[in-house]
């Protein structure tokens, strides 16, 4: 007998989570510890080696974030994850894995700003090279090969565009090239795409934002997706060679499927130390308890918003995929069928100072760096999160300098879109 | 029977009713994933026997080394075979003359041979192919979720206390049918296991 599988919304309550063996406690208990007790020796010993499955010290793993863990990776479709510090650490710890000094990664051009600064300085300087290309048109991505390329990373809804990438077309690029396609979801949440479906290997999250979704908590998540073998052509020693950290070990010879996910936890967390603090684990899993109803909620009032901008006489343009006529309609459609997201940027005929302007009259969004609250949010990104970049890179980011950025809450549309009305008149 | 994936019902069903594995190609070497599957069902409570002729005379975690099936001298659930798919053949082969029959032939993460598992279901034994029993436990006792791992099950009932040597319960909820497709595209070409 086939057992019938758990849906979406089944998933973001339960995964992952138990009554507590000791108490009994029904909602997942805050293991505020550094360290847990071995058994015995041998115990000891079995957990150090990787015998055992087992806590051992909050740097590398925690019952509560674990249990955050296992409900993103079901909630995504995949093996295992990895929890950290924010979505930075998730970047860095992930890709940690995967290069060398010297090697190249390939990286969509529409991604936040932080990513392109961390990409751009901070790993230039280990060494590790990024080669841009536009998921606009999808043979950039496969001139942009070469036999020290080691991983393509990709936005599935890009911040702060709002555009929609084709995932599925970029996966076949990283197929053929031989290395594994990463996908930030943070703009979607796996309840809007799931980019393991269209061919992601890795899946990342800023769960800051809509996992967590009450701006209350920074962290960061890795999913495995579980499809890439990395032994196949020794272009990932750290998986399929002997790890002499651990005696010996063959990562993905011992943990089959999930062995990245382990290899993110057990050498990148182990060494690089970007853990999560088990409050904001308990923070964002009761954030992902309501993900679909915020989500449909989200996508709900975006529409109404963009579609009230869109015949306002000040507003130059509206790039919001949702809409019909929108360059992205045709992939939200495909990718995102549930809706677009929360997040889009507009236009103002008025130019910088309009936006300036606009920005500083709004008294119900709250104009400040983040995305994915329950609160409207509001920025200029070209004075602000993009404000590092230059002219042409802010253009080729999405972050024009008379463009403005809206992350739509949960307020009542009618309040936020009078909220705008009131702020546009002046 | 499909042997890319597995209903949880039917691996849980193999878990839950074995005793006695026989772990062909079982490796003395700490770091090997035989020793660590092997230690991890013994401490499950299983009655772990090594096989391999290399290494008569010595033990493995305080279980005597046995060179064949044949040498075990006693009836068996389960035969775990971690060595080379090619050589699955020849070790289904001679787990069918044992008498009694085991009950199940069990192929380690990256190995697999369907002409050794038709034969092994001719006979009326239960086969599984290219997965690890240890993960497979951890997973359904949801004991694997403390890595992060996706248990693919759930449960509203309280977890057990987790001490050394128990059993854990593997009657959860799942939520996922099979595995992905990575481990069986790893099995091409790979070395013996061990
Ligand atoms: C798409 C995307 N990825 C990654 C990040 C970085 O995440 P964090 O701020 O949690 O480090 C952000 C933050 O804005 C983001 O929007």
């Amino acid at each position: 007998m086939t057992e019938r599988l758990p849906g979406f919304a089944t998933l973001a309550i339960h995964a992952g989570a138990q009554p507590d063996p000791t108490t009994g406690a029904r909602n997942t208990p805050i293991y505020q510890t550094t360290s847990f007790v071995f058994n015995d020796a041998d115990h000891a010993a079995s957990l150090f080696g990787l015998q055992a499955f087992g806590n051992i010290y909050t740097r590398i793993g925690n019952p509560t974030t674990a249990v955050l863990e296992e409900r993103v990776a079901a909630l995504e479709g995949g093996t295992a994850a990895l929890a950290v510090a924010s979505g930075h650490a998730a970047q860095v710890t992930a890709l940690q894995q995967l290069l060398r000094p010297g090697d190249e990664f390939i990286a969509a051009r529409k991604l936040y700003g932080g990513s392109i600064n961390q990409f751009t300085h901070a790993f230039k300087s280990f060494g590790w090279n990024v080669v841009w290309a536009d998921p606009d048109d999808i043979s950039t991505f496969e001139s942009a090969v070469t036999p020290r390329t080691k991983a393509i990373f990709i936005e599935s809804i890009a911040n702060p565009s709002g555009s929609v990438t084709d995932i599925e077309a970029i996966s076949a690029v990283a197929r053929k090239a031989g290395v594994p396609l990463i996908v930030d979801n943070t703009l979607a949440s796996p309840y809007l795409i799931r980019p393991i479906d269209h061919g992601a290997d890795i899946v990342l999250h800023s769960m800051t934002k809509f996992l967590g979704g009450h701006g209350n908590s920074i962290g960061g998540i890795i999913v495995d997706a579980g499809t890439f073998d990395w032994s196949r052509d020794n272009k990932y020693p750290v998986l399929s060679e002997p790890r002499p950290e651990y005696h010996g070990i063959k990562l993905q010879e011992t943990f089959g499927n999930f062995a990245f996910a382990i290899a993110c936890r057990v050498l990148g967390l182990r060494d690089l130390g970007a853990a999560i603090s088990p409050f904001n684990s308990f923070l964002i899993l009761t954030g992902i308890e309501t993900l679909p109803l915020r989500m449909q909620k989200h996508c709900e009032n975006a529409k109404a918003v963009a579609e009230w901008l869109s015949a306002h006489p000040a507003v130059a343009s509206v790039n919001y995929a949702g809409l019909a006529g929108n360059r992205y309609n045709n992939l939200a459609r495909k990718y995102a069928p549930k809706g677009a997201g929360a997040l889009f940027t507009f236009t103002l005929k008025g130019g910088y100072d309009a936006g300036v302007n606009l920005v500083s009259n709004l008294r119900l969004f709250s104009h400040l760096a983040n995305i994915g609250d329950t609160r409207s949010l509001v920025i200029h990104p070209a004075s602000t999160t993009h404000s590092q970049l230059d002219d042409a890179q802010k253009i080729q980011a999405g972050a024009g300098p008379d463009l403005v950025r809206l992350s739509i809450g949960l307020e009542d549309k009618e309040d936020i879109i009078a909220d705008l009305d009131q702020a546009l008149r002046q | 029977m499909n042997h890319d994936t597995y209903d949880d019902n039917y691996i849980r069903g193999i878990l839950n009713g074995v005793k006695t594995i026989a772990m062909v190609g079982a490796s003395p070497v700490n770091v090997r994933p035989s020793y660590f599957a092997f230690k991890y069902l013994a401490q499950r409570g299983y009655d772990m026997i090594p096989v391999n002729p290399g290494q008569v005379g010595k033990s493995l975690v305080g279980k005597p080394f046995v060179a064949s099936l044949r040498d075990i001298g006693r009836p068996i659930d389960m035969v775990d075979i971690f060595r080379n798919s090619s050589v699955a053949l020849s070790l289904v082969e001679e787990a069918l003359t044992l008498d009694p029959l085991p009950k199940v032939i069990w192929m380690q993460l990256g190995v697999r041979n369907d002409e050794a598992a038709a034969k092994a279901e001719a006979a009326g034994l239960k086969v599984v192919m290219n997965r690890c029993p240890k993960i497979e436990y951890g997973r359904l006792s949801s004991e694997i979720s403390w890595m992060g791992v996706n248990s693919r099950t759930l449960s509203s009932k309280r977890a057990p206390i987790p001490t050394q040597g128990m059993r854990l319960s593997l009657n959860r909820v799942s939520f996922g049918g099979g595995d992905t497709s990575a481990a069986d595209r790893a099995a091409q070409g790979k070395k013996d296991p061990t």
